[in-house]
C-alpha cells in the first residue's frame, strides 16, 4: 500500500516543536534534533568528551612521569584501592616496601598492608606543563606523604616499572590525535579528488575513478606495514609521528572520496544547482555557497565513520613495531608487551590498554551512526 | 557476456601491473640501496666483500640506473622465475616463502566460507524478525565484532586459552606434522587448527555483512513481488527463501571484491599474533630487517591473489545475475 | 454448491488497523460489501481511503504490522480443486478472516481460488527468475500436474493472454518485456489456476491510456471465457464506468454507498460520490470554468474526525448529528445501499 505521509513532527521525535518552528529551522538544528533521538550517538558522544578531556590533560590525570622507570618495581599488579579503613571512609592504597627475599637475596617490592598512605585528590606530583604552558604539578590523584610515582600503580606497572596507568593517559592523547589528523589530511585528500571527480565528471571521473578502485583492491595492512618500515628507525618521535600519520592517511581517503563523489553526482543534478548556474552564480560560488552545505553533514558523518579504521591502524602498526616506536607512547605501543602469550598469561594487565581502544572505536562507529542517520534519514 | 569478462580481466591486469609497481617502490623505499645492507650482513657474518664486488653487484642489479630500468630489470627476472633472494635467508625468495602463500590462501578462503555460513543465516533472521530481542542480540553481537580489532580479538582468544585450556592455540599444526610432507593426516591436522583463526579473521567480516545483507532484504521485502509471491499461496518461508533472498544475496557476492583484501589484511596481524606459518609473519619479519627482496615479493603476490579472488568474484557475480549476464555491460 | 443468489464473496464490517509507535492507523472501519459470481464489482476511493488494504485482508497478505481486527469475510469455496470450475459435490462457506494467513487453507484458497494482479507491472515479477518459472510455479503449487504439463499449461495461458511467441517468452525475464506485455503475463499467472475471484488492484494505473484499453479489454473476455469473478479497485471512475456491474465506493475505510454501476453515475446518493462525480472535469463545460473539488482535506490517518468520517467536509453536515454518530449502511433500493444520516431515521 501507499506509503502514508508522515507530518515532519513524526520524524524528529518526541519533543518537538509545532511545525512551523521545523520549518524555520536550520539545517544543523535539524540535525541536532534528529540526533538527539540517538541515544546510543549520544553516549558515545559524551564517552569521546571524556577521551578528549584526557587528551588535553594527559599530564593531569597521569600519577607518576611515564617515562620514569625502576626496574625493580616491574611488573607489579594493579593496586587495588581500600576505600574503608575499619570503619572509617579513608581511601588508602599500601605502601610498597621492598624487602630482601631470603632465598635469592634480590630485593622485591611488595605492598605492604602495615603501611597505608591516605588517597588526596588534587594532589601535587611530577612537574609538567599544563598545555605546554603553565608549569603546575597538580594531578588529578595522589597520595600523602611519599612520592605518588613510588606508591600508586592503578593499573600496575610494565616490564621496565613504569606505571601503566599514567603511560595510558599519554598514549590516549597520542593514539587519539593521529587518528585526528590522520582524518583530517585524509578529509583534504578525499573532498578533493571527489570533488573533483564528481564535479567535473568525464575522463578525469573515470580516472581518479580507477585509482580509487584500484587502491581499495589492494589489502592495506602489508602496504601499510611496506611504507612504515621504511621510515628510517632514527627518526625522532615528532618525524614519525607525521610519518605514520601521513602513510595511513594516504590510503584512508578513498571512502571518503566515495561519498564526496556521490553527493556531487546527485547534488550536481539538482534543480537548485541548475537555478544558481542561470541566475548566473560562477562555478566556485555555486560549490562552496549551495553545492557544500547540503553535504557537509555527509561528510561529517563518513568522517566520524573513517575514524575507527585509523586508529586500528595506527594501533595494528605499532603493535607490530612497523608504526609508533618507544619512546614514544601509543596504544599499539603499550599493547606490544602483550605480544607474548606466555608473559601475558602471568601479567594479564598488560592487556588492558586494548580497553580504551575498543571503547574508542566503538563510540566513533556509534556516533558516527547516529550522524549518518540525522543526516539523511532517507538515506 | 564475454565483453563483461574481458573488461574485468583487463583490469585486473591494471592492478596487478600497479601493484608491481608499488611493490618496487616499496622495496627501493628504505634509504641505501640492498646491496649496502647485503654487503653489511656478509660483513657481519664474516664474509669479506671488496669494494669491487659490491661495484660489481650494484651493476648487476642496475643500480647505478634510474629507477625505470630497476623496475624493468626485475619485472623482467620473475618473468624468468627468479624473484630475488632472501638476504637473511641467504635462499631464494621462493624457496623461502614456500607453503605459506597457499596456507595464507587457504585461510582466507575459509575466513570467507565462514563470514558467509555465519552472516547470511543471521541476516535473514534479523531481516525478518526485525525489531524482535534477537535481532537486538545480533545487532549488538555485529557492532562488537565491527569494532574488536581482530588482532586483538585473536590476543583474547588466545589469552582464554592458555589460561583456561593450557593450551597453545597457535599455529596451524600439531608439533609432529610440521615438517612432514603433506598428507590425509597432516590435512586434516590443518583442517583442525584453520577453524579458528578463520573464525576470529571472519568476525569483522561477519558483521560488516548482516547489516548489508539486513539492509538489503528488508529492502526488498517491502518490494512487489514479495507480495506476488504471498499472493500466489507460497508459504512465508519459500516466500523469502525463494525470491527477496535470491535478490539480496547479489550485492553479497559483489562484496567479495572488498572483502578480500580486508580478510588478506587481517590475516596477517592475526598469523603473527598466533604464530601461524603464513605470508604474514614472514613479511614483518622482512620488513623489520630490510629485507627488502622478501617484503617486496610478498607484498606483489598477496596483491595477485586478491586481484584473482575479486576476478572470480566479479565472474560469480556476473553467472548468477541473469541482468548482468543479458545486458551486455 | 453455491446457490446461485448468494454472494461469491461477502465482506461484513471488516476493520483493519495498522498499530504504529505514533499511534494506530485505522485503514479500514467497518467495510462491507458483496460480490456475486461472474459478476464485476469495482471499488473507488481516493489514495489512502483502504481499497487495497481491503484487498489485502481478503487475501490474509497485509503488510506488517496491519492485522484484521474485527469482521468476517465469508467466501463459497470450491469443493475440489481440480480448477475446471465444475464442482461435483457441495462448495463449502468458509470466513477467511478466522484462517491462518500462512495456513494450509488460506494457502490453498490464495492463488488456487483467489487470485491478486496489481498495480506495478515493472516490478511485480521477480527480477532474477524467468516468466515461465514463475507462472509454473503457481500452477504446481495449486493443481496436481507434472512439470511438464504445467509448463505447456502456462504457455497456452500466455497465448490466451495475447502475448506473441509464448513459448519463446516463457523463458525470458522479465525486464524484457514491456510493460504491457508484463501486466499480461501477471494476468496469466494469476489465472493459471482458474481463481473463482480474481482481485485487480488497480491494474491498469501504472499503463498508458492504449495499453490500458488493451488490457481491460482482455480482463472481460477471460471474464467471460473463465466465468470468474472481479473485484476492480481503482480510483479511475471512467474505468468503472467501462467494466463494473457494480461499484462500492469508499471513504477513510468504510463504504459510504454500494449500487449497481448505471445508479451510482445517475443516480448518487451519498454526498461524497455525488461530490467524486462532480469533480470530473466535462469536456462539455465552459473555458474558465473553476474546476469543482471537494474543500477541505482528507484527514490525518492520526486524526479520524468522530461521528461520519465525511462530516468535516460534506456540504449536506446537520450538526448535532453527523459529528457524534457514526452512519451505517443502509438499503435505500433492494440492491442501493447508502451510509449517510439524509437517508435513515437516527
Amino acid at each position: 500500500m501507499a506509503r502514508e505521509a508522515v507530518a515532519p513532527a513524526e520524524l524528529l521525535g518526541a519533543e518537538i516543536p509545532g511545525d512551523e518552528r521545523i520549518y524555520a529551522a536550520s539545517q544543523w538544528q535539524l540535525m541536532w534534533w534528529r540526533l538527539r533521538k540517538h541515544r546510543l550517538a549520544i553516549v558515545a558522544a559524551a564517552v569521546l568528551a571524556i577521551f578528549f578531556i584526557v587528551v588535553i590533560g594527559a599530564e593531569f590525570f597521569a600519577t607518576s612521569d611515564p617515562r620514569a622507570s625502576n626496574a625493580q618495581l616491574g611488573l607489579m599488579k594493579p593496586q587495588p584501592i581500600h576505600f574503608f579503613d575499619g570503619w572509617k571512609w579513608r581511601p588508602h592504597v599500601y605502601a610498597i616496601k621492598g624487602k630482601r627475599d631470603p632465598r635469592t637475596f634480590k630485593r622485591v617490592y611488595q605492598p605492604d598492608p602495615s603501611q597505608k598512605l591516605r588517597l588526596r585528590f588534587f594532589a601535587p606530583g611530577f612537574e609538567y606543563k599544563f598545555l605546554g604552558l603553565f608549569p603546575t604539578n597538580l594531578h588529578l590523584l595522589g597520595v600523602e606523604g611519599a612520592k605518588a610515582e613510588e606508591t600508586i600503580f592503578l593499573l600496575g606497572t610494565d616490564l621496565q616499572g613504569r606505571d601503566l596507568w599514567s603511560r595510558l593517559m599519554y598514549a590516549t592523547r597520542i593514539s587519539m590525535t593521529i587518528g585526528l589528523v590522520s582524518v583530517a589530511l585524509s578529509l583534504i585528500l578525499g573532498v578533493l579528488l571527489g570533488g573533483i571527480s564528481g564535479f567535473y565528471g568525464g575522463w578525469v571521473d573515470t580516472l581518479i575513478q580507477r585509482v580509487i578502485e584500484l587502491l581499495r583492491s589492494i589489502p592495506t595492512i602489508p602496504l601499510w606495514m611496506g611504507l612504515a618500515a621504511a621510515v628510517p628507525k632514527d627518526w625522532s618521535v615528532t618525524k614519525m609521528y607525521f610519518a605514520i600519520t601521513i602513510i595511513i592517511s594516504l590510503i584512508g581517503w578513498t571512502e571518503l572520496a566515495r561519498v564526496v563523489r556521490g553527493r556531487f553526482l546527485a547534488l550536481r543534478e539538482e534543480d537548485f544547482v541548475m537555478a544558481a548556474e542561470l541566475a548566473g552564480a560562477s562555478r566556485m560560488r555555486i560549490i562552496l555557497r549551495h553545492m557544500v552545505p547540503s553535504f557537509m553533514s555527509h561528510i561529517i558523518a563518513a568522517t566520524t565513520l573513517a575514524l575507527p579504521a585509523i586508529i586500528i591502524a595506527e594501533t595494528s602498526l605499532s603493535f607490530l613495531g612497523l608504526g609508533m616506536r618507544p619512546p614514544a607512547i601509543s596504544w599499539g605501543v603499550l599493547l606490544q608487551a602483550a605480544q607474548q602469550i606466555q608473559a601475558v598469561a602471568i601479567t594479564p594487565w598488560l592487556l588492558l590498554p586494548a580497553i580504551p581502544v575498543i571503547v574508542a572505536v566503538l563510540a566513533f562507529n556509534f556516533l558516527g551512526d547516529g550522524l549518518r542517520d540525522a543526516a539523511d534519514p532517507y538515506g | 557476456m564475454l565483453i563483461y569478462f574481458v573488461r574485468r580481466l583487463i583490469l585486473a591486469l591494471v592492478t596487478v601491473w600497479a601493484i608491481s609497481i608499488i611493490s618496487f617502490a616499496i622495496i627501493q623505499l628504505p634509504p641505501g640501496d640492498f646491496v649496502t645492507a647485503y654487503i653489511a650482513q656478509l660483513q657481519a657474518m664474516g664474509t669479506i666483500v671488496s669494494q669491487a664486488e659490491g661495484e660489481a653487484m650494484r651493476i648487476e642489479y642496475g643500480l647505478d640506473r634510474p629507477f625505470w630500468v630497476q623496475y624493468y630489470k626485475w619485472v623482467q627476472r620473475i618473468f624468468e622465475g627468479d624473484f630475488g633472494l632472501a638476504m637473511e635467508y641467504r635462499r631464494p625468495v621462493m624457496e623461502v616463502i614456500g607453503d605459506r602463500l597457499a596456507l595464507t590462501a587457504a585461510l582466507t578462503f575459509t575466513s570467507i566460507m565462514f563470514t558467509w555460513i555465519l552472516a547470511i543465516p543471521i541476516g535473514i533472521y534479523s531481516a525478518v524478525k526485525q525489531y524482535s530481542i534477537g535481532d537486538y542480540v545480533f545487532t549488538f553481537i555485529g557492532f562488537l565484532g565491527l569494532a574488536l580489532p581482530n588482532f586483538l580479538l585473536a590476543l583474547v582468544v588466545l589469552y582464554i586459552g592458555f589460561v583456561m585450556f593450557s593450551a597453545n592455540v597457535g599455529g596451524l599444526f600439531s608439533p609432529e606434522f610440521v615438517d612432514v610432507p603433506y598428507n590425509f593426516a597432516k590435512i586434516m591436522d590443518l583442517l583442525n587448527h584453520l577453524w579458528l583463526p578463520s573464525i576470529i579473521l571472519a568476525v569483522a567480516g561477519t558483521a560488516q555483512l548482516i547489516r548489508v545483507l539486513r539492509a538489503n532484504l528488508l529492502d526488498e521485502l517491502r518490494k512487489p513481488y514479495v507480495v506476488t509471491a504471498r499472493a500466489k499461496g507460497l508459504s512465508e518461508w519459500r516466500v523469502i527463501m525463494k525470491y527477496p533472498l535470491r535478490v539480496a544475496l547479489n550485492p553479497l557476492i559483489s562484496t567479495i571484491g572488498y572483502l578480500l583484501p580486508l580478510i588478506v589484511s587481517g590475516s596477517i596481524i592475526v598469523s603473527v599474533v598466533m604464530s601461524l606459518p603464513t605470508v604474514g609473519p614472514l613479511l614483518l619479519k622482512a620488513l623489520l630487517a630490510q629485507d627488502m627482496f622478501l617484503a617486496g615479493t610478498i607484498i606483489l603476490m598477496i596483491g595477485i591473489m586478491t586481484v584473482i579472488g575479486t576476478l572470480i568474484s566479479d565472474l560469480l557475480l556476473a553467472w548468477i545475475d541473469p541482468r548482468i549476464k543479458l545486458e551486455n555491460t | 454448491m453455491k446457490p446461485p443468489r448468494e454472494p461469491l464473496l461477502s465482506v461484513r464490517h471488516l476493520k483493519t488497523h495498522f498499530p504504529l509507535d505514533e499511534g494506530t492507523v485505522v485503514a479500514v472501519d467497518g467495510a462491507s460489501f458483496d460480490l456475486y459470481a461472474g459478476q464485476t464489482l469495482g471499488i473507488v476511493g481516493e489514495s489512502g481511503c483502504g481499497k487495497s488494504v481491503t484487498a489485502r485482508s481478503i487475501l490474509g497478505i497485509l503488510d506488517k504490522p496491519g492485522c484484521i481486527v474485527g469482521g468476517e469475510v465469508w467466501f463459497w469455496r470450491r469443493s475440489d480443486n481440480d480448477a475446471s470450475g465444475e464442482a461435483s459435490e457441495p462448495g463449502e462457506r468458509v470466513d477467511l478472516v478466522a484462517f491462518d494467513p500462512n495456513g494450509k487453507e488460506m494457502r490453498a484458497i490464495r492463488g488456487g481460488e483467489i487470485a491478486l494482479v496489481f498495480q506495478e507491472p515493472m516490478t511485480s515479477f521477480s527480477p532474477v527468475h524467468t516468466i515461465g518459472n514463475q507462472i509454473i510455479e503457481a500452477i504446481l503449487l495449486h493443481r496436481d500436474v507434472t512439470p511438464k504439463e504445467a509448463r505447456a499449461s502456462a504457455i497456452e495461458l500466455l497465448r490466451q493472454v495475447g502475448i506473441p511467441v509464448p513459448e519463446q517468452r516463457v523463458d525470458e525475464y522479465s525486464f524484457q518485456l514491456s510493460g504491457g506485455l508484463r501486466q499480461r503475463a501477471m494476468i496469466a499467472m494469476a489465472l493459471s489456476c482458474h481463481p473463482s475471484l480474481l482481485i485487480a488492484d488497480e491494474p491498469t494505473t501504472a499503463l498508458d491510456v492504449t495499453t490500458q484499453a488493451q488490457i481491460l479489454d482482455l480482463m472481460r473476455r477471460l471474464q467471460q471465457d473463465f466465468g470468474m469473478a472481479i473485484m476492480l479497485i481503482t480510483h479511475d471512475l471512467g474505468v468503472v464506468a467501462e467494466m463494473a456491474d457494480h461499484v462500492a465506493v469508499m471513504y477513510l475505510g468504510q463504504v459510504v454507498e454500494s449500487a449497481p454501476v448505471d445508479e451510482i453515475f445517475h443516480a448518487p446518493k451519498h454526498p461524497y460520490t455525488q461530490a467524486l462525480l462532480q469533480s470530473i472535469p466535462r469536456m462539455q463545460s465552459n473555458a474558465r470554468e473553476h474546476l469543482a473539488s471537494i474543500t477541505g482535506a482528507v484527514p490525518h490517518p492520526y486524526a479520524r474526525p468522530a461521528g461520519c468520517p465525511f462530516h468535516p467536509r460534506c456540504p449536506a453536515f446537520m450538526p448535532g448529528t453527523c459529528d457524534l454518530n457514526v452512519p451505517v449502511l443502509n438499503p435505500v433500493d433492494p440492491h442501493h445501499h447508502v451510509s449517510c444520516f439524509l437517508y435513515c431515521e437516527g
